[in-house]
């Protein structure tokens, strides 16, 4: 059980992919201009990761080695085109909106990364939970991103209006070059947090 | 089926310049961001990409019209693309090894990182996306991949030359290259004026 809770919290922040090397945000940061549009996109991607850790994951010993990042990115492909399938019959605005951003999914480093580091090596469940938890601490880094971009540049939240009229729009964070800096400025307070932990943590354990 | 009506060299150069696919569509960031610590990885880098991206560009749209559209496997189309888009990688990497060991040297490692690059998988569902023709394909490939090249050599040399900057501790590596890259997208946007597509 307590395996379960390390994976969860190393995923989530410890050594969150965002945080630590920019994994995996090609897909989904150009849809950061809208909170609605990025929660459905990282709900896609911790889908996907999740199931398709547990799929490679159970059939790892029948994977060849030499054939076996071919094999991942079909098994990471069938789920996508699932997903996209299924949100073109409920969503279909959303899918309008979200255009082609869906099937580069397939291209997520995070999956193929999870797949390749953690699922190839480990049992199916705890292969899953792996993928999910990678899934939402994705999520985390980019619904807060979202959620900063739309309030600014919209004065509004999930389409509902937030702030006054009063309040001066910021064009900047419509376009492109803003998700750059709202990501690098979350990523300086979530750094700027984590190293004060550590050095607290190494000169307490010196005192003792 | 009717094409958008734009001359081939303009969307060429609107894909380099103002909606460049990496500074505007972000696509293609993990290897951007990694590799970039070096001017010539980069460069290396830069030109497997663009030879790449033109080539499955050119290829998919030919499987589009005569495969996928006739047989009606629109669902298909993701799996499609991205295995022509692996096959492309490894035959050009047998070709690249027997003809020229020296850009082999230079390539030879870059090859397999292209085949999970989003940017290549990217610019091939804009075209469908958009629904270009053969001819404007191929500029649009091969404008999206010198985009591609042109972003990656300029921040390898700003990097170069900033390593040493004093950057506050937290904000050291990733942090202050994705600022870098926003100025970077900043400076492009001022080229919007210049050409204007759709």
């Amino acid at each position: 059980m307590s395996e379960f809770k390390k994976i969860l919290k190393n995923n989530f922040w410890f050594e969150n992919p965002v945080f630590v090397q920019i994994l995996g945000i090609c897909s989904t940061l150009a849809v950061t201009n809208n909170l609605r549009n990025t929660l459905i996109m990282t709900i896609g991607v911790t889908l996907v990761t999740a199931l398709s850790n547990l799929t490679i994951s159970a059939m790892r010993n029948l994977i060849p080695r030499k054939v076996r990042m071919i094999t991942q990115v079909l098994v990471i492909s069938f789920y996508v085109i699932m997903f996209d399938i299924v949100l073109r019959a409920y969503v279909p605005d959303v899918s309008k909106a979200l255009g082609p951003y869906v099937g580069l999914i397939i291209t997520n480093c995070i999956i193929m990364g999870r797949a390749e580091a953690f699922a190839q090596g480990n049992k199916p469940l705890i292969s899953f939970w792996d993928g999910f938890t990678a899934g939402l601490g994705y999520m985390f880094v980019l619904v807060v991103v979202a959620f900063f971009r739309e309030l600014m540049g919209f004065g509004t939240i999930l389409g509902f209006q937030v702030l006054p009229n009063s309040f001066p729009k910021w064009t900047i964070m419509v376009m492109p070059p803003s998700a750059f800096f709202v990501l690098a400025s979350f990523i300086w307070i979530v750094r700027g947090i984590q190293i004060k932990k550590d050095v607290s943590q190494s000169s307490g354990g010196e005192n003792k | 089926m009717m094409y958008p009506n734009i001359n081939p060299l303009v969307l060429f150069f609107a894909s380099i310049f103002t909606s460049n696919i990496l500074l505007t569509n972000f696509l293609g960031m993990c290897s951007f961001i990694s590799i970039s610590k070096d001017l010539k990885s980069s460069n290396g880098l830069g030109i497997a990409v663009t030879l790449v991206m033109t080539i499955t560009t050119a290829l998919n749209w030919i499987l589009e019209k005569y495969v996928i559209t006739p047989l009606d496997i629109g669902y298909l189309r993701y799996i499609i693309y991205i295995i022509v888009i692996a096959a492309i990688v490894q035959v050009l990497e047998m070709i690249i090894d027997r003809v020229s060991p020296n850009l082999y040297m230079v390539l030879g490692i870059f090859l397999p990182l292209i085949t999970v690059n989003c940017a290549i998988l990217g610019v091939a569902l804009f075209m469908q996306l958009r629904n270009y023709s053969f001819i404007q394909s191929v500029f649009f490939g091969l404008g999206s991949g010198i985009g591609w090249w042109l972003a990656i050599v300029l921040l390898a040399a700003i990097r170069k030359k900033t390593e040493n900057a004093p950057v506050p501790a937290p904000l050291k590596g990733v942090g202050v290259t994705l600022i870098t890259i926003g100025i970077m997208a900043m400076a492009f946007i001022g080229f919007a004026g210049m050409i204007n597509v759709r």
